[in-house]
């Protein structure tokens, strides 16, 4: 049913970020779309449409995965609910 | 499966039928666009190479011209030379007509110049007019078909919306024996080990690999940092963190099926299957390439929204931005951000673009084409002496 806003999916059973599909407010209280369930997650920082945050704790060093594949490493601590963009991640590649 | 397309001699399809008339050198551009003004069903490929190139970049220069003639939405050809180039007209007619499909020629020194030439290639290109207007559309099945599938004026939506759709339609194509081609090699850099893993055996493998390394050492070479133009300020103002991400993102439209071999750009497919061609990012050229490599039709993902087309080729536009979709709705396609809403599953709005890729092969008109987008380009690998 409609009434189920969703804010956030998630790829991949192997993500540890969700992408918003709506501008996201900090403090929101939110609906994850994932594969086959959808859950509650509060985002700690304004997300813009299209950005990212993390839904699972990742801590410095970790890959970072979206679309079951790592996308890059944190560069620093990151909680759950925290923006995960280019502050605290960068490329694999050197 | 079927669609209404058109069977040339050699037995290759096509799903629109024209007349083409390719100048070999860029002096000859103005003669061909003229003679072209005069058959409405004629579409022309200007360009601005043609001479005064190395040997390699000279022979894919030629192999794009010829092979543009070769595609199967092409019925009859007229080639405009010079006389003086570096580019064979022969070579060209020679290959074209290898397809049985009729190709002519009128060559402007030999006819003295720009009006007599403009005269003669219409006396020529009526004719060959005459030859393929009465051809109709037969029903055909898409173990022919080829399609060549881009990504341009990316945004998140692109990864999360149109390109895991359009992925879906590349698979279903390659199910019903048909072909898929794509590339797009500098925005691949980040996914060669998932493209690597998919390949038919492992030279395939190794040749992905090569690809992409050695565009990417190419890059680091200038003293260019290829993580840090890439992705571009647009992509990280729209959320894209890292090169990796964006790849990953874009390497979804190609579906997940097996890659059966790469092409060099302009190479012509030989078999059937998904297949990775060594083309730019630049949009233009890109499917420039997909379009020598045999592409009948171009399935176009865009976040931020282009409108460029082909002069032979439909390309269907589908986007997974809603804003985008409202603001250039003349422009595009297809709407896929329903996925996003949750109103839509990736599934069904890859159905939704596949009914719409079946009537686009039997005719229908793409809002690129309805607008007249012509926009053709082929990648330079040398420099201009």
């Amino acid at each position: 049913m409609k009434e189920d806003i969703y804010k956030a999916i998630v790829i991949s059973p192997r993500d540890n970020v969700a992408t918003a599909i709506n501008d996201i407010k900090a403090g929101e209280n939110i609906l994850v779309k994932a594969i086959e369930k959808s859950y509650s997650i509060i985002v700690k920082q304004n997300i813009s449409f299209g950005h990212k945050f993390a839904i699972k704790k990742i801590n410095e060093g970790e890959k970072v995965i979206k679309y079951g594949e790592a996308i890059g490493i944190a560069t620093s601590d990151i909680e759950i609910g925290e923006h995960v963009h280019i502050h605290n991640i960068v490329s694999l590649r050197i | 499966m079927a669609f209404r397309g058109y069977v040339r001699p050699d037995g290759s399809i096509g799903v629109r039928n024209y007349l083409l008339i390719i100048p070999t050198v860029v002096c000859a551009n103005k003669i061909a666009v003229e003679i072209s003004k005069k058959f409405p069903k004629a579409a022309v490929i200007p360009h601005q190479h043609g001479c005064a190139q190395l040997k390699p970049d000279l022979d894919q220069t030629e192999r794009v011209l010829y092979n543009f003639g070769k595609n199967g939405n092409v019925g009859s050809v007229l080639v405009v030379g010079l006389g003086c180039e570096s580019i064979s007209s022969d070579k060209i007619i020679d290959e074209i007509s290898l397809t049985g499909k009729p190709v002519d020629a009128v060559m402007i020194q030999e006819e003295g110049g720009t009006t007599k030439a403009v005269e003669k290639g219409v006396v020529k290109a009526g004719k060959l007019y005459g030859e393929i207007k009465e051809f109709r559309r037969e029903s055909i099945d898409l173990d022919k078909l080829i399609v060549g599938v881009e990504c341009g004026a990316s945004d998140t939506t692109s990864g999360l919306a149109a390109n895991p759709a359009v992925g879906r339609v590349m698979d279903k194509v390659i199910e019903e024996d048909g072909s898929v081609i794509f590339g797009e090699t500098t925005e691949l850099i980040g996914a060669e080990h998932i493209l690597a893993r998919r390949a038919v055996d492992a030279k395939v493998a190794e040749d992905i690999v090569n690809i992409i390394y050695s565009l990417e050492n190419k890059i680091k070479e200038t003293g260019f940092d290829v993580r840090g133009s890439n992705p571009t300020p647009g992509n990280i103002r729209a959320g894209i963190s890292t090169i990796e991400e964006k790849s990953l993102g874009a390497v979804l439209k190609a579906g997940n099926s097996q890659i059966n071999g790469v092409l060099k750009y302009g190479e012509r497919i030989s078999s059937k299957g998904l297949f990775f061609m060594d083309t730019p990012g630049q949009d233009i050229e890109s499917i420039t390439g997909f379009i020598a490599g045999g592409a009948q039709v171009i399935v176009f993902t865009t976040g931020l929204g282009t409108p460029v087309g082909s002069p032979i080729t439909p390309v269907i536009k589908v986007t997974g931005n809603h804003r985008t979709f409202k603001k250039m709705m003349k422009d595009i396609d297809i709407d896929v951000s329903q996925i996003l809403l949750g109103e839509e599953t990736i599934e069904e709005a890859g159905e939704k673009i596949f009914k719409f890729l079946l009537k686009v092969l039997s005719g229908r008109e793409t809002c690129s084409e309805k607008l007249g987008h012509h926009e053709f380009a082929i990648n330079r690998i040398g420099m201009t002496l």
